[in-house]
């Protein structure tokens, strides 16, 4: 079982201060594009599909699956080098995006591709929490 | 226009230290710059055209006026690791187009003996998101990439190691390399896992060092009487996370690879040598399937047998030991990657590894990561004859 991974809060820009804030409210939120309706990731005020400025939030399902994954054993990083192994993933949402982030709540060797996973959140104490997945009743 | 023929490499110095703790990087630039215009013939006051990343300072302000070059034409195109190629095809342009006519490329970088400090202040907009998650280097980001494509492919931890077999094989007919050593596909199976499926030996070296490459007229390397190598094709690209819906299964030499064949003149069945971008293992394999030495998902089943090993396997590759042995110089492996394509194309590689009558090879660079977002680029280079 890996250890109790860190919370980094994040540096929130003027273009994502609402996606953090709602993160703290336990929402994941998608940008989504007001002209051709794509959903937008990483959030920013500007779709990268048809070029509009004209976008909008939308409160995701946190559903999704693993589209692929690293079980890190060797690592650097301060607070998460003490929390070895742990699980690097991205995880493919229902509403489309891939999104990095890790894989909790289970063993790291039991993670596999297509693994259906749903959102959890993870307090930073600064006014956000980090998104996080963990094995979904099937 | 095109720039088939119309430039050529007539230099090129690869600097012999791989651990360079008693010089600035812009003294390692001087050094590398220096041997590269010796290697041609040529002088600092020859050049016109300078290229360098993004570590050489204010762009190419810094070392221009550090090595007194009088330029006009200069490029700091940033595609990471790759950058170096992508040098070489603007740089043919520049000529090929009259904007100058002895173009000077230098890296240069200590990961080993300084801090690198390559970019401060704000993070990038992608690493608000991607930075919180303990990703442990390049090589977390690779290894997405790799279980990926043994799920939707099949192919093996083994495959992979083949990779780094083949360059250690290479590795061991050259002084400098920094690991020298032959390895079997057990001993990789065996090396500690990083981050999986990528184990130790899956990874580069890390290495100070540098090179750097002199691209001159056709009319300037008529003077000069040293064989030089033609460059035929170059293309480039940026692929990346495509707004969250990135494919890790491909690299940008699906738009690179073509674009220099298709200027080339040639396919990837006429190439008689590649290097190829080799930070991790999956790199390679990507790779030759995006530049159409294979079909796609079919590059772990390809490297089998010993067909990456020189001199006579189906695709001699990175006889210098890659970045996988040899040198991956402060993390960019693509002036290397040049270098001993021309060493190919001259008869000059290492005896144990000289591609018999060495006509057409092909380098290319890779530079960010293929788990995210990255930067190719490929060059197709003949021998004086072709």
């Amino acid at each position: 079982m890996s250890g109790v991974l860190p919370t980094p809060a994040p540096v929130p820009t003027p273009e994502s201060e609402e996606f953090w804030a709602a993160t703290a409210q336990g929402k994941l939120l998608l940008r989504r594009c007001d002209d051709c309706q794509t959903p937008i990731w990483y959030p920013r005020g500007f779709c990268p599909v048809c070029g509009s400025f004209r976008t909008s939030w939308s409160e995701a399902s946190g559903r999704g699956v693993v589209y692929t994954f690293t079980v890190v054993h060797r690592s650097g990083v301060p607070g998460y080098r003490e929390a070895l192994p742990y699980v690097v993933a991205y995880v493919e949402l229902e509403e489309g995006p891939r999104l990095l982030t890790n894989i909790v709540e289970c063993e790291p060797d039991d993670v596999e591709v297509g693994m259906a996973v749903r959102v959890v959140f993870f307090d930073t104490g600064k006014g956000s929490a980090l998104y996080r997945f963990a094995p979904a009743p099937s | 226009m095109t720039i088939r023929g119309k430039a050529s490499i007539a230099g090129v110095y690869e600097h012999p230290r791989r651990e360079i703790p008693d010089r600035s990087t812009s003294q390692i630039h001087a050094e590398v710059a220096a041997g590269a215009l010796a290697d041609a013939g040529l002088s600092l006051r020859d050049v016109d055209a300078y290229f360098c990343d993004s570590s050489a300072g204010f762009g190419p302000i810094s070392m221009a006026d550090y090595l007194g070059l009088h330029c006009v034409h200069v490029d700091s195109t940033e595609t990471g690791g790759s950058s170096y190629v992508v040098h070489v095809g603007h740089a043919a342009e520049a000529i090929a187009a009259g904007k100058c006519s002895v173009a000077l490329i230098t890296m240069a970088g200590r990961p080993r003996s300084a801090a690198a400090g390559r970019r401060g202040g704000e993070l990038t907009p992608d690493m608000e998101f991607e930075g919180l998650w303990g990703m442990a280097g390049a090589v977390s980001g690779y290894a997405l990439a790799a279980t990926r494509h043994m799920h939707e492919f099949g192919t093996t931890s083994a495959q992979l190691a083949e990779v780094k077999v083949a360059a250690s094989l290479h590795a061991q007919h050259n002084p400098n390399a920094y690991l020298p050593h032959p390895v079997t596909v057990e001993e990789v199976l065996e090396s500690p896992m990083i981050s999986a499926p990528l184990r130790r030996q899956d990874c580069c070296v890390v290495t100070d060092g540098g090179g750097a490459l002199v691209v001159v007229s056709p009319e300037v390397a008529r003077q000069l009487g040293r064989t030089t190598a033609k460059i035929l094709g170059h293309g480039e690209a940026v692929k990346h996370a495509e707004n969250g819906r990135l494919d890790v299964t491909h690299t940008g030499a699906v738009v690179s690879g073509p674009r220099a064949f298709e200027e080339a003149g040639v396919t990837p069945a006429d190439i008689d040598y590649v290097s190829i971008y080799d930070s991790f293992t999956i790199t390679v394999i990507e790779t030759l399937e995006d530049l159409g030495f294979c079909a796609k998902g079919d590059g772990g089943r390809f490297v089998l047998d010993g067909a990456l090993v020189a001199p006579d396997g189906r695709l001699p590759f990175n006889t210098d030991g890659g970045g996988l042995c040899n040198n991956h110089p402060s993390n960019r492996g693509g002036i290397t990657k040049v270098i001993e394509a021309v060493r190919q194309l001259r008869g000059e590689a290492h005896p144990a590894v000289q591609v018999a009558d060495c006509a057409l090879a092909l380098a290319h660079g890779t530079g960010g990561s293929i788990g995210s977002r990255m930067g190719s680029s490929t060059l197709i280079l003949g021998r004086e004859d072709a």
